[in-house]
């Protein structure tokens, strides 16, 4: 088709990216506020630069909070949820997938049930678990509650079913047990979708709220999520250094978006049913 | 070929740290709430037998109706405007192209990966009632500055906002996604029947998009029933109960006032009434879509 003169389209383009600047504009205006001085921030008017810039809500939120230990914290917990999610997942998903053993459907329909279950109604005996154990101010006890994922399962099992059945006599012809058919031929060949849960799970992980504020009671075991919040507890309204504390939570799982962008969109596809 | 045992064993191993993180990761804490709920146990240590008066207790319990009818308004006001926000702003991306539609949609995507926490410091701040960026439109439109988080009549609906701005491009992806899968073929086809743009959306659009539509309203219906994080840290803890919900009520119960057995009990409420409605408005969606 040839390309007329649209007044709709040039007018619905315009409205579009107008609407895209305001709905990023929180964003702009949060790390923007990070750069100003104290003062600045409260001044009458809207000032989209700042007049100094200066990142001294940084040097102070690092110098006077937990930030560090957060980080660490969030770090370790977070990457420590994917690696097992993604190798938990794998070989659950590689065995209802490929291997036939008794209870197979019954685990696959457990599985498949548990997805409707609502984590929030568990919080209270996650935390008298965790107690018993010992847990509760741990990593461990951060980590474990966070390992039910019902949803990477269903996403493995999906696409070792679609994997072609020569490829697996093969190996097996070749004398490969079925670890080696895991690691070597189905895994490898997914890779993609790996990549793609484990940057998924690692940001979920690292986002978490709910459970990680429940289960870390001194400010020295917190996450990131967490501990920001306590920030304004501290200082009363000092938004600057409040938000960059936002600012540093917020920038691995930033970065790993920019990064992994079309990751990150197969995987929401793929946890949402839609294969992308 | 390899025996069936071996084959049994070897999937044995395989499942076996799944299954053992699922038998004491949720099935033994599903069944403890179940327990719980039939005592008065405190939140760490053992209860008496109390039968079913935490049930009796709910059934009269003011405030948990009332955290039953923040959560319901709460859903009502997001999983609709949610989805058809997303679904706009799917179809404003969908029509650019190359570059400029990867910057447009991220802009509208970011929110989406940021920890609960930012986003709700973010917004403490565009809304401030004194410094607040927010409060310049806001004071045109409603003749004042209003503390949103602190106004009774406000709370709900702004903090229904600040999720919709936070979790709408989980929808706008899904709804892509399913924008990109209508064929081209049918728009040029009404095109040269001549049909508009509203007449190409009523009967092209929106009849191929229903399937991703209802998906995205059963996500976000159980989305924003487990409503908690932004409500709490948005209005401070939570200091009122005139805005508590459910969630909120399972913590306040167990872990504030130490009622173990009592906040479990809402949680199975929550739990039954999740289930319940994610599989009725399921079966409610794919019946109309036959």
């Amino acid at each position: 088709m040839t390309r007329r003169f649209d007044p709709v389209g040039i007018g619905l383009t315009t409205f579009t990216l107008l609407a895209a600047t305001l709905w990023a504009f929180p964003l702009y205006w949060a790390v923007i506020t990070t750069l100003k001085p104290e003062h600045e921030t409260i001044r009458p008017g809207v000032h989209f630069l700042p007049e100094d810039w200066t990142l001294g809500g940084y040097i102070h939120i690092i110098q006077n909070t937990n930030l560090g230990t957060w980080y660490v914290n969030s770090i370790v917990t977070a990457v420590a949820v994917t690696v097992l999610v993604v190798v938990m997942s794998a070989a659950c998903g590689f065995a209802i997938s490929q291997l036939r053993f008794p209870g197979r459907r019954l685990l696959y329909l457990m599985i498949l049930a548990s997805f409707m279950v609502p984590m929030q109604a568990l919080i209270v005996t996650h935390f008298i678990l965790m107690n018993d154990l010992g847990l509760v101010n741990t990593w461990t006890g951060i980590i474990l509650p966070q390992l039910i994922a019902p949803i990477s399962v269903i996403v493995y099992k999906q696409f070792f079913d679609s994997v072609p059945k020569e490829l697996r006599e093969a190996a097996i012809v070749d004398g490969a047990n079925w670890f080696q058919l895991l690691f070597r031929v189905f895994l490898p060949m997914n890779w993609g979708i790996t990549t793609a849960l484990a940057i998924i799970t690692f940001i979920a992980a690292w986002n978490n709220f709910l459970w990680p504020f429940l289960v870390t009671t001194s400010e020295r075991t917190m996450t990131i999520t967490v501990g920001i919040t306590q920030v304004k507890d501290a200082f009363g309204v000092y938004y600057a250094r409040q938000l960059s504390g936002a600012v540093l939570a917020a920038l691995p799982v930033a970065a790993a978006y920019l990064i992994f962008q079309r990751r990150v969109t197969q995987a929401i596809m793929l946890t949402a049913g839609i294969k992308g | 070929m390899k025996s069936r045992k071996s084959e049994a064993r070897a999937a044995a191993v395989l499942i076996a740290p799944f299954v053992v993180a699922y038998l004491v990761l949720f099935i033994y804490p599903t069944v403890k709430m179940v327990e719980l709920t039939f005592t008065d146990a405190p939140l760490i240590g053992e209860g008496a037998w109390v039968g079913v008066r935490n049930y009796v207790r709910m059934w009269s319990d003011r405030q948990f109706w009332n955290a039953l009818w923040n959560t319901l308004y709460f859903v009502l006001l997001t999983v609709v405007p949610n989805t058809v926000i997303g679904l706009l702003i799917a179809m404003m991306v969908s029509r650019l192209k190359g570059w400029l539609q990867s910057v447009v949609l991220a802009a509208f995507f970011l929110p989406y990966i940021l920890p609960v926490s930012v986003v709700t410091l973010i917004w403490q701040w565009v809304l401030d009632p004194q410094f607040g960026i927010a409060q310049y439109p806001l004071s045109f439109f409603v003749g004042e500055r209003v503390p949103v988080f602190r106004t009774r009549a406000w709370i709900m609906p702004t903090v229904g906002f600040v999720t919709i701005w936070w979790t709408c491009g989980f929808n706008i992806l899904l709804f892509l996604a399913g924008l990109r899968n209508i064929s081209s073929e049918y728009y040029d086809a009404a095109a040269l029947d001549g049909a508009g743009r509203w007449k190409q959306f009523r009967h092209i659009t929106l009849p191929l998009i229903w399937p991703v539509a209802a998906l995205v309203l059963t996500i976000q219906l159980i989305l924003q029933l487990k409503i908690f994080d932004q409500l709490y840290l948005l209005t401070l803890g939570g200091a009122t109960n005139t805005t508590m919900v459910l969630v909120q009520a399972i913590y306040r119960q167990a872990f504030v006032t130490n009622k173990g057995g009592y906040g479990a009990t809402i949680a199975l409420a929550l739990f039954v009434l999740i289930v319940a409605l994610s599989v009725l408005q399921y079966q409610f969606l794919r019946a109309r879509d036959r």
